[in-house]
């Protein structure tokens, strides 16, 4: 079959079985665009600036498990797009990100709209392409695809410039590929798995350390498993919230810069680390040479370069924690007593008792962390939470009741302020029976304040709850801290958007909130409403998140309360 | 956890073995570059009768970077093969271009002890070649300056496992 490359697009997505696409059309580009408005295979969701095209598609994979799609155009289509290139790769999504470029023949001379793409996507994607003839298009978006998917996931990007998007070629989609040069290994090394169960067999004070590859390998179901079989504790990082479900007894909560006392406490005390597709980010761990000081480490993970890149490992396993847990369950099953826990356990427990995760509520002022609370005690499993960054997002972390993966949809490795709402929106696509509600600050949320248009238009109803503190508040939390309280461009409330009309302007509901009594009411019309909504509430401006390990300190030594 | 990791910086010759396609130098030196490991040198050239190239790389750091720079290497999608065996010949090439008027006592003697020859001459230079390991190399370097020489060149190294 003959067809051209802006149809091999087409037709390459349909056979990846791709149901939606987001993106935003522009002259490189337009070619795809003709090809797109005459099929019906797809959706195509306008976004209102490409940035939120790749955190939607971005939220999309991370909710359903599937590849996301994005198409933006040449030049500043594609410059807009890298933050959501990075935001992806840091946090392992699989995603295929598809740019327009200038004609090959103009190639390297500074034409219109011309950056090199391939060159700057480099370091901020798994593999990227630069299409120079469309026979070969077939290959590299099947490569496209498969790489994205298998192994540890993560975008890839396939610039195509327009000649080649016109220029006919023979399109044959491989059905199976294999590379020489990518090989992941899924299954782990059987004696390796043999020996790590001795060592969990030998230990007194073992700890799951859970990661996003739990996520990711769709390992959650084994994770509790192992848990339950062994009786071992477990912590979770805050891309694995939701894997162990917040009901297990034997999860000991979020571990990390704001994780719980019993959590970091249990990481510290463990004789034995059992870590489960984490990567030993710098917000886990603290100072390195106290981090986990008198355990033994075992890491699993898909990606060889993870394993002893910040610790030593005493026992690797490289391959998919799926497959490794369904070798070594059996084994542990016969091996380990979980009665031999109990006191470890126990007093794990009694660390949770001494210091709880708690704050103090408050009749006049809502406190943020009640209405995180109050959205799961509402709506709990029925929704999936995204988040944006900062203080709202940790306490989302810490007081929202996941009971599942993939039900927390929040931006770990870049941090990045205006992921919540687009990926709201691909979250929404991606499971429309489920109500999707992006938490968010007053910082954050104007980072990606157009996608109204978006959700209006495409009729996405998006829920979105503003904890409106007036601050900058994560930024302004570390200047109570370590900066003696000099709040340097972070106090926003001398200028603040209306967001009730803001929200009506571009067609959606909006209401304020300055009593628990209005939140319950708000939050009940939002729920029955089939518009994009916002609830803007007013919260303790300057309440902090606690416990809290400062970049660079113990995770023994939280800070447990704020004495100012 | 413990650190048994020690600081001494070894060097490393690394060859690599990549399918031959557009940008993967850059995608190589890039990893280098934003990771911030070092680089001593690098050659690429095509392996005969296939479709992949060969990066001999000279790198430096301690243990764990080297560990890191091999799988970072693995990680990259056109890496086929990262070879560190410690057993590698391995040699580098010198041109060195020397002013006529210079007194040649003791070059024959030297170019001998070092594999070299002369490559070629003009109306008032001559070209001197050396081919040797980057110690030697270095070494050789150092003692032809007494022949007051216009201009050197290195290559870098290239390597073979055996
Ligand atoms: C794009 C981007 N710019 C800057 C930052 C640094 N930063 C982290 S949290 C934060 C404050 C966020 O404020 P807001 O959205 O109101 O959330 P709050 O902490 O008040 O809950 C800032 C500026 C960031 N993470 N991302
Ligand atoms: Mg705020």
């Amino acid at each position: 079959m003959d067809l051209n490359g802006s149809q091999m697009v087409i037709e390459a997505l349909r056979r990846e079985n791709v149901k939606v696409v987001f993106g935003y059309p522009g002259g490189a580009i337009m070619n795809v665009y003709d090809e797109v408005y005459k099929q019906n295979d797809f959706e195509h969701i306008l976004t209102r600036h490409e940035q939120a095209a790749i955190h939607a598609a971005d939220g999309y994979a991370r909710a359903s498990g599937d590849v996301g799609v994005a198409f933006v155009t040449s030049g500043p289509g594609f410059t807009n797009a890298v933050t959501g290139l990075a935001n992806a790769y840091i946090d392992s999504i699989p995603m295929v990100v598809i740019s327009g470029q200038v004609p090959i023949t103009m190639i390297g001379t500074d034409a219109f709209q011309e950056i090199d793409a391939v060159g700057i996507s480099r370091p901020c994607v798994k593999h990227n392409y630069l299409v120079k003839d469309a026979k070969d298009l077939p290959r590299i978006l099947k490569e496209a695809f498969y790489i994205a998917k298998s192994g540890r996931p993560g975008p890839v990007h396939v610039d195509i410039p327009k000649d080649v998007t016109a220029q006919v070629a023979k399109f044959d989609y491989p059905e199976k590929i294999t590379m020489r040069t990518y090989k992941p290994t899924y299954k782990g090394n059987s004696r390796q798995i043999k020996k790590v169960v001795d060592a969990i067999a030998n230990s007194n004070r073992p700890i799951l350390y859970v990661g996003g590859g739990a996520v990711n390998s769709g390992a959650s179901e084994l994770v509790r498993e192992f848990a339950k079989i062994s009786g071992i504790p477990a912590v979770e990082t805050l891309m694995a919230r939701g894997v162990m479900g917040d009901d297990n007894p034997l999860l000991m909560g979020m571990v990390g810069m704001h994780g719980c006392y019993s959590a970091n406490m249990a990481m510290s005390e463990a004789d034995l680390m059992i870590a489960l597709g984490p990567r030993f980010d710098d917000r886990v761990t603290g100072k390195l040479s106290e981090f986990a000081k008198h355990a033994k480490v075992i890491h699993v993970d898909i990606d060889p370069s993870s394993i002893g890149k910040i610790v030593d490992i005493d026992y690797p396993i490289v391959g998919d924690l799926k497959n490794v847990l369904s070798d070594m369950l059996p084994l542990l099953k016969d091996k380990i007593d979980s009665k031999k826990y109990q006191s470890w356990r126990d007093l794990l427990k009694r660390y949770d008792e001494i210091h709880p995760l708690e704050y103090s509520d408050d009749k006049g002022n809502i406190k943020p962390q009640w209405v995180i609370q109050r959205v799961g005690e509402t709506l709990g499993e029925k929704a999936i939470i995204s988040t944006d960054v900062g203080q709202h997002q940790m306490w989302t972390a810490q007081f929202y009741p996941f009971s599942r993966p993939r039900q927390f949809v929040t931006s770990g490795g870049l941090g990045t302020m205006g992921f919540g709402f687009p990926a709201a929106i691909g979250v929404k696509k991606a499971k429309p029976e489920k109500i999707s509600i992006n938490i968010s600050g007053d910082g954050s949320i104007l980072m990606n304040i157009q996608e109204l248009m978006t959700a209006y238009e495409s009729k996405i109803p998006v829920i979105n709850i503003i904890l409106n503190n007036g601050y900058l508040g994560m930024v302004r939390q570390w200047q109570t801290f370590f900066y003696d309280k000099r709040y340097a461009s972070t106090d926003l409330s001398g200028a603040q958007p209306d967001f009730v009309k803001l929200a009506e302007s571009f067609g959606g509901l909006g209401f304020r909130v300055e009593t628990k009594e209005e939140f319950d009411e708000a939050l009940k019309k939002a729920v029955q409403s089939d518009v994009v909504c916002m609830i803007d509430v007013n919260v303790d401006r300057l309440e902090d998140v606690l416990p809290m390990v400062p970049a660079g300190g113990t995770l023994y030594n939280m800070i447990l309360e704020y004495k100012g | 956890m413990k650190n048994t990791i020690k600081n001494e910086e070894i060097r490393r010759v690394l060859s690599v073995i990549v399918t031959n396609e557009d940008g993967v130098l850059s995608r190589i030196s890039g990893l280098f570059a934003g990771r911030g490991y070092n680089i001593d040198s690098l050659t690429v050239a095509p392996v005969p009768d296939t479709d992949f190239s060969r990066l001999t790389i000279v790198t430096c750091g301690n243990e764990r970077v080297l560990e890191q720079i091999v799988k970072q290497l693995h990680k990259l999608i056109p890496t086929y093969k990262v070879i560190e065996s410690a057993e590698f010949v391995e040699k580098e090439m010198a041109l060195v271009k020397i002013p006529l008027n210079e007194d040649f006592n003791g070059l024959d003697a030297m170019l001998k002890a070092y594999n070299g020859t002369i490559a070629n001459s003009g109306e008032n230079f001559i070209v001197v070649m050396v081919a040797d390991n980057a110690k030697r190399i270095e070494n050789f370097l150092k003692a032809i300056k007494k022949y007051n020489p216009i201009e050197m060149v290195r290559s870098g190294s290239v390597a073979m496992d055996i």
